[in-house]
């Protein structure tokens, strides 16, 4: 099944000259984790901001497992759609309970289910429950915030899961770990995820397919191995070289 | 002197009781009509920033102005009594909140807010659940700086005939009865400070949540 299909899509911001996004089409099979890669700017925030309409596309189609986004209330949308950002934006004013459980508790699920599946979310992201449940974030660290924003964002089971770059501001021992569970989280559950990266050796290392993007077009859309053995053209062949000379993907 | 004070609290207990009711309950009056005014102005004008600033800017002019001039101003027009004393106090109270509450609005962090579009939160409960619990706490000091203003000023209301803790001195003050001077001043301060004083805690106690 094709879990997300952009046909043509263009968006232009205001005041800027280049397209954000330049007649961007793309089909994205169910359960891939795929990471977009690309410098600043390049498009790629704005690519999966649009598949939970924070932004709206100028001209072009929107599917998600073959419904036009445009044809969805937002918010319904959006509740069936995980999204974590680098910010995180953990709610400071709740729990660690509270903050993975505001879906739950806005669609009412029952108290006794709600404690069931936190605790699950935080076992999941390898979290202790009693221990963590009652904090509130300022006394986490960043890595910990971070798996609460992904608890947060898996525990109604979304069918696809948006990542912004969200190990960006982790130190590089937890991003590996979290990495590393990220992956194993995904290959349990056969969910589609898009995982948003300027660092091709994170792209490279979770994804099973890449987005390579660069002034608002996919240059090439690919499985890691055909990235690196048939690069699609100059830039994408240098891109691979920067990184093998940082050791190797 | 002392004999004095305590001579006027034996004699007159339940006159002060009532005096510092009345100063008590006309302060709390004004406050809570002030943030029923400047509470929804401001979230309703923080977005604009035209808006945001006529509010602030026509609200802080009124601040500027001495509040014993505002009560003066007020006597042609409404007369003495309790009623242009709470209008003077609301409007020497709406600024502090006004504006806090505005500059809590624009300076909500950007990631929590795209954090609750992004999950699905309808306009509604993003207000409720987190705009306005993370506008509150600089809210609050808002309303602080408010209450003690009011407690203030709310002496000089006696003058305009509001009754309250001014009442003492002012009495004291004609008749050259220092020892009234000293109960109704000393009063004053001393609910100023205790006021103070309980604000703090549960401004510390709303806020527990941002220590770590």
């Amino acid at each position: 099944m094709i879990a997300v299909e952009l046909k043509n899509v263009n968006k232009q911001f205001k005041g800027q000259t280049t397209p954000a996004l330049d007649n961007v089409s793309v089909q994205i099979e169910e359960g891939e984790f795929v990471t977009v890669l690309g410098s600043s700017g390049c498009g790629k925030t704005t690519l999966i901001k649009m598949l939970n309409r924070l932004y709206e596309a100028d001209s072009g189609e929107i599917f998600l497992f073959g419904k036009n986004i445009k044809e969805q209330n937002p918010v319904e949308l959006r509740r069936k759609i995980g999204y974590v950002i680098q910010q995180i934006g953990l709610f400071p004013h709740m729990t660690v309970k509270a903050n993975i459980a505001t879906i739950p508790k806005i669609l009412k699920w029952d108290k006794k289910r709600i404690d069931k599946e936190t605790d699950r979310m935080l076992r999941l992201v390898q979290l202790e429950p009693d221990e963590f449940r009652d904090r509130y974030p300022a006394q986490l660290s960043g890595g910990q915030q971070q798996r609460i924003g992904l608890a947060r964002a898996l525990i109604c089971d979304p069918r696809i899961m948006l990542l912004d770059e969200p190990f960006g501001a982790i130190d590089a021992i937890n991003r590996e770990i979290l990495q590393n569970e990220l992956k194993a989280i995904h290959q349990k559950s056969g969910r589609t995820y898009l995982f948003v990266t300027h660092d091709i050796r994170e792209a490279l290392k979770l994804g099973t397919k890449v987005i390579i993007m660069n002034e608002g077009k996919i240059l090439q859309y690919d499985t890691p191995e055909n990235i690196i053995n048939n690069p699609a053209n100059e830039f994408v062949e240098n891109l691979i070289r920067t990184a093998e000379l940082k050791g190797g993907a | 002197m002392i004999s004095e004070i305590a001579d006027y609290f034996s004699r007159h207990g339940k006159d002060y009781l009532a005096l510092l009711g009345g100063h008590i309950g006309i302060s709390f009056i004004s406050v809570a009509i002030a943030m029923a005014v400047a509470v929804p102005i401001g979230i309703a004008v923080y977005r604009s920033k035209i808006g945001s600033t006529i509010a602030e800017r026509s609200f802080g002019v009124l601040r500027i102005v001495p509040s014993l001039a505002v009560l003066i101003i007020l006597i042609p027009i409404m007369g003495t009594g309790v009623l242009p004393s709470v209008t003077a106090l609301t409007i020497l109270a709406i600024p502090p909140i006004l504006i806090n509450t505005v500059q809590a609005f624009q300076t909500l962090p950007k990631a929590m807010l795209e954090a609750a579009d992004g999950m699905g939160m309808s306009t509604a409960q993003k207000f409720f659940k987190v705009k306005l619990p993370l506008a509150f706490p600089l809210m609050f000091a808002g309303i602080r700086t408010a209450v003690i203003e009011v407690i203030a000023s709310a002496t000089l209301a006696s003058y305009i005939g509001a009754g309250g803790l001014g009442d003492l001195i002012f009495t004291g003050l004609s008749l050259l009865r220092y020892s009234l001077l000293i109960i109704g001043g000393g009063s004053v301060a001393i609910l100023s400070l205790l006021t103070g004083f309980v604000l703090d805690s549960i401004y510390k106690q709303i806020t527990k949540y941002q220590r770590t």
